[in-house]
């Protein structure tokens, strides 16, 4: 799975990588690190508005986000 | 500031100080003269340096205007690095010596640092009659309330540094951030306001919300009439959100009762910190009419002027939006 490494870079950094991400990945799920709350809101925010659904999973330092396209079992 | 618990300073002339929340200071200094001091700086918010120059100083200016004051004097504070050209930091100055020039004030001098990221504000001085002074505290219940710019600047800068904000837009929010509150002032003391405040870093809730406090009232907002700067709900929907919306959001969000039907893409614009943002104003409501006619009578900055709420008696919240 493609992750991308946010941490460290304060938005919209984070979710600017994210959105080359996906645009590269098209129908891909994609895994992103974040290191901060507003980060995780702003991806989140950008995943649901590209048709993505959003897991959360809590890191020591962080969260790591993983987005899976809403079709994708579908469309295998 | 007033989060430090500084303790507060008592002096009978001191008219205005830390405790209200209020934008400036007030000092008399004899029967008829006050003065208002201010101060306000920060990091480019814009990538042309003689239009960062104009929206500081637009900004630090407003805090006269939101307290019936007109400026007089201002000084420079500017950080700057020497590895930027020096034609930037001419610019830069340039532009707030216009805009203060605009405001009928001088530009007395200054102080710069050498620092990593340029910085630029002014400390304005203005003079107010101690009658005239209008802090956030006056709202009375059956007041309109009126905001004189469109929300959405902090996102907009956001986006800007993502490169995901068109140029008609961007020069929208330029527009937006040079234009002095002194138009809004005059007509809001021309027709006899309550309260003002000017929006700036806690967003419109935020200041809303300390207008509500001071005045021992609540607020009830009309979303659908809340001007924003265009393509705002995209950019917010995106997640193009500065980190200060949230930190609004979170340290508000229990004095706050939205309607059902107010998305949270909509909140966070409420949430949204702005930089050099519009006047908020209290005035009664059989004065609205006359507010207009005199705001109009002003060539600029009247164009997203709206009525977007009212003042009612104190309920269990501070600011309904519906």
């Amino acid at each position: 799975m493609v992750e991308i490494d946010a941490c460290g870079f304060s938005c919209p950094i984070p979710v600017v990588k994210t959105m080359h991400g996906l645009e590269n990945n098209p129908g891909e799920p994609v895994t992103v690190l974040v290191d901060s709350e507003v980060s995780r809101e702003n991806v989140s925010r950008l995943a649901q508005s590209k048709g993505y659904t959003v897991k959360i999973e809590a890191l020591a330092e962080g969260y790591k986000l993983i987005l899976n396209p809403q079709s994708s079992e579908s469309t295998g | 500031m007033r989060q430090l618990h500084l303790s507060p300073i008592k002096d009978q002339n001191l008219l205005v100080g830390l405790e209200t929340s209020d934008d400036a200071a007030v000092y008399k200094l004899t029967e008829d003269l006050a003065l208002i001091q201010t101060i306000d700086f920060f990091t480019p918010v814009i990538d042309d340096p003689y239009f960062f120059g104009q929206v500081a100083a637009a900004n630090a200016l407003s805090d006269i205007y939101a307290m019936g004051g007109r400026p007089l004097l201002a000084l420079n504070i500017v950080c700057f690095p020497n590895c930027l050209p020096l034609e930037w930091l001419t610019a830069i100055l340039q532009g707030g010596a216009d805009k203060v020039a605009e405001a009928g004030a001088i530009i007395a001098g200054g102080h710069s640092v050498q620092d990593d990221e340029p910085k630029y504000g002014l400390a304005v001085t203005g003079l107010v009659s101690p009658q005239k002074v209008i802090t956030n505290a006056g709202a009375l219940p059956g007041d309109v309330l009126i905001l004189t710019k469109p929300l959405g600047t902090g996102i907009i800068t956001t986006g800007i540094k993502a490169d995901l904000v068109s140029p008609e837009t961007q020069a929208a929010a330029v527009t937006s951030m040079t234009t002095l509150n002194a138009a809004a002032a005059m007509a809001m003391q021309a027709a006899g306001v309550h309260a003002c405040t000017d929006i700036t870093g806690f967003g419109l809730l935020g200041h809303a919300a300390e207008m509500a406090l001071a005045s021992n009232v609540s607020l009830e907002l009309e979303m659908g009439k809340i001007p924003f700067l265009p393509e705002i709900e995209n950019l917010a929907f995106l997640g193009l959100i500065p980190g200060g919306a949230y930190k609004n959001r979170e340290y508000l969000v229990n004095e706050i009762i939205f309607a059902e039907r107010i998305t949270a893409t909509e909140k966070m614009i409420l949430f949204d910190p702005q930089t050099s943002g519009g006047l908020f104003i209290a005035l009664p409501g059989e004065k609205e009419g006359s507010f207009f006619t005199a705001l109009n009578r002003q060539e600029k900055g009247t164009l997203f002027t709206q009525t977007v709420g009212r003042v009612t008696e104190k309920k269990d919240y501070l600011i309904l939006v519906k």
